[in-house]
């Protein structure tokens, strides 16, 4: 069996690994073969962004060669996918190679996608990707006060991120003693100022005892950059001296240009993992349609479903789990404390108190999470 | 994008039916109808709201067992 994993970020890596683990045997045998497809030889963890912006952790904390996370046996090629033949059951790469497969896992991602938000790339500080995280400490460490915005593109990987950059932005500018000459102003796309209630209902009187004012209903529409101000679809404004920006996103273009899925987004079966109308090909991570997170968390709980129905596929002829929609994020409540939630299809989270254990176990895993990707933990 | 499209946001918290249809809206080309299918007793007033703040067309809203049937139209 011939199985093919088309992107080397979390959940494509914890697939191949998990794969890899359970199937070692076959491996070796010659009966089973992986192979991984990847449009870099780094690999990211991408939530310690957050931390980069904030000056906690440097850049090379976060990224790890490629080839040094990946099990013996997986063949580990640099070569991204451009073409997806999906009925005759193969790829063909950038570099003009061609891989076939019997299982296709795809796991390509998503990325900020700035060009439908008119001045919002060249006007904001964020900490979504690499070279924003590092400007945004650079700026916040000079920043000497003023009006701090903070706005939210639709869709946005890590739905909790907005709630925990705007609670850490407090306790830097209030650590760097200057909190007193910043008027922070948090705008969120819906009604509330989380689309979880309960962690909404947790976060207000959050904000309120940090003098944080928010407007609810605000989904950026452009920014004036001359005047500093961001104009919302609803018709509002906001004036800012300081603009942080979680930007919307957009799966891969490869999906869309192989006609595989608005956006990006490539429609699947929500609890069995499969690309609508293709019992051979699974999707995971960011790059599911399925309407849940865009999370690490996400993408790991998929990968152990995945690479589970993949060995028992093999073995079996059928697959034997399904995915129950789990997802755990850990809620950084300032710089010292931290909550989480934990949920699924089924079950709403419930959030407790904030507790400095908590952010340790955060700060942890952020050093574990490379166990995490080689399918250890 | 097709004139009707359905989003299937039932049975999810995060992101949550709104954001789903705020999503879609985005790509969709003025005149498209969406139909959004959520069990959140929420939608039913967090949606049409939205809507009317930024101007789109409510179309209709009912709930159908468990399941909310949202349709509205882009009109911006």
């Amino acid at each position: 069996m011939r199985i093919l994993v088309v992107g080397g970020g979390m959940g494509g890596t914890i697939v191949a690994n998990n794969v890899a683990r359970r199937m070692s045997k076959e491996i070796r045998q010659g009966k089973v073969e992986i192979t991984m497809l990847s449009a870099t030889d780094q690999h990211w963890y991408q939530p310690g962004l957050l931390y980069v912006a904030f000056g906690k952790m440097a850049l090379n904390d976060i990224c790890r060669e490629q080839s040094s996370l990946l099990e013996p046996g997986i063949k580990f090629f640099v070569d991204p996918v451009e073409e997806f033949e999906l009925n005759e059951n193969r790829v063909r790469t950038k570099e003009g190679a061609v891989h076939d497969f019997d299982l296709l896992v795809i796991a390509t991602g998503c990325e900020a996608s700035y060009d439908e938000v008119p001045g919002l790339e060249e006007a904001s500080e964020t900490p979504y990707t690499r070279d924003g995280a590092v400007k945004m400490f650079k700026r916040l460490r000079d920043f000497e006060g003023g009006k701090v915005a903070v706005v939210v593109g639709v869709p946005h990987k890590c739905p909790i991120a907005p709630i925990e950059i705007t609670f850490m932005l407090h306790e830097f500018f209030e650590k760097r003693g200057i909190r007193d000459k910043v008027q922070m102003q948090y705008t969120y796309p819906i009604a509330r100022i989380h689309n979880i209630e309960n962690i909404a209902n947790w976060a207000v009187p959050e904000f309120e005892r940090m003098q944080i004012d928010y407007e609810t209903f605000f989904n950026i529409k452009e920014v004036d950059i001359d005047n500093s101000v961001v104009h919302s679809e609803e018709g509002t404004e906001k004036e800012y001296d300081l603009l942080v920006a979680v930007p919307p996103h957009r799966g891969m273009s490869v999906i869309e240009e192989n006609g595989m899925g608005d956006g990006g987004w490539i429609p699947t079966d929500r609890y069995k993992l499969t690309m609508n109308g293709r019992d051979n090909v699974f999707v995971l991570g960011d790059t599911t349609n399925i309407p849940i997170s865009k999370t690490g968390s996400t993408a790991h709980f998929e990968s152990e479903v995945i690479g589970e129905n993949i060995a028992s596929i093999f073995r079996t002829g059928s697959a034997t789990r399904e995915y129950d929609g789990k997802v755990y994020c850990f809620i950084e409540a300032d710089q010292d404390r931290a909550t989480n939630a934990c949920f699924n299809y089924i079950d709403p989270p419930e959030i407790k108190a904030p507790t400095k254990s908590m952010h340790m176990l955060k700060m942890s895993y952020n050093q574990w999470y490379w166990s995490s990707a080689r399918g250890l933990l | 994008m097709s004139e009707t499209t359905v989003i299937d946001a039932c049975n999810t918290f995060c992101p949550g039916p709104l954001m789903e249809l705020i999503g879609f809206m985005k790509r969709a080309d003025i005149g498209d109808e969406l139909e959004l299918l959520s069990t959140d007793q929420g939608s039913a007033s967090d949606v049409p709201a939205w809507i009317a703040k930024v101007g789109h067309e409510m179309i209709s809203s009912e709930k159908v067992g468990e399941i909310w049937h949202i349709k509205v139209r882009k009109m911006k």
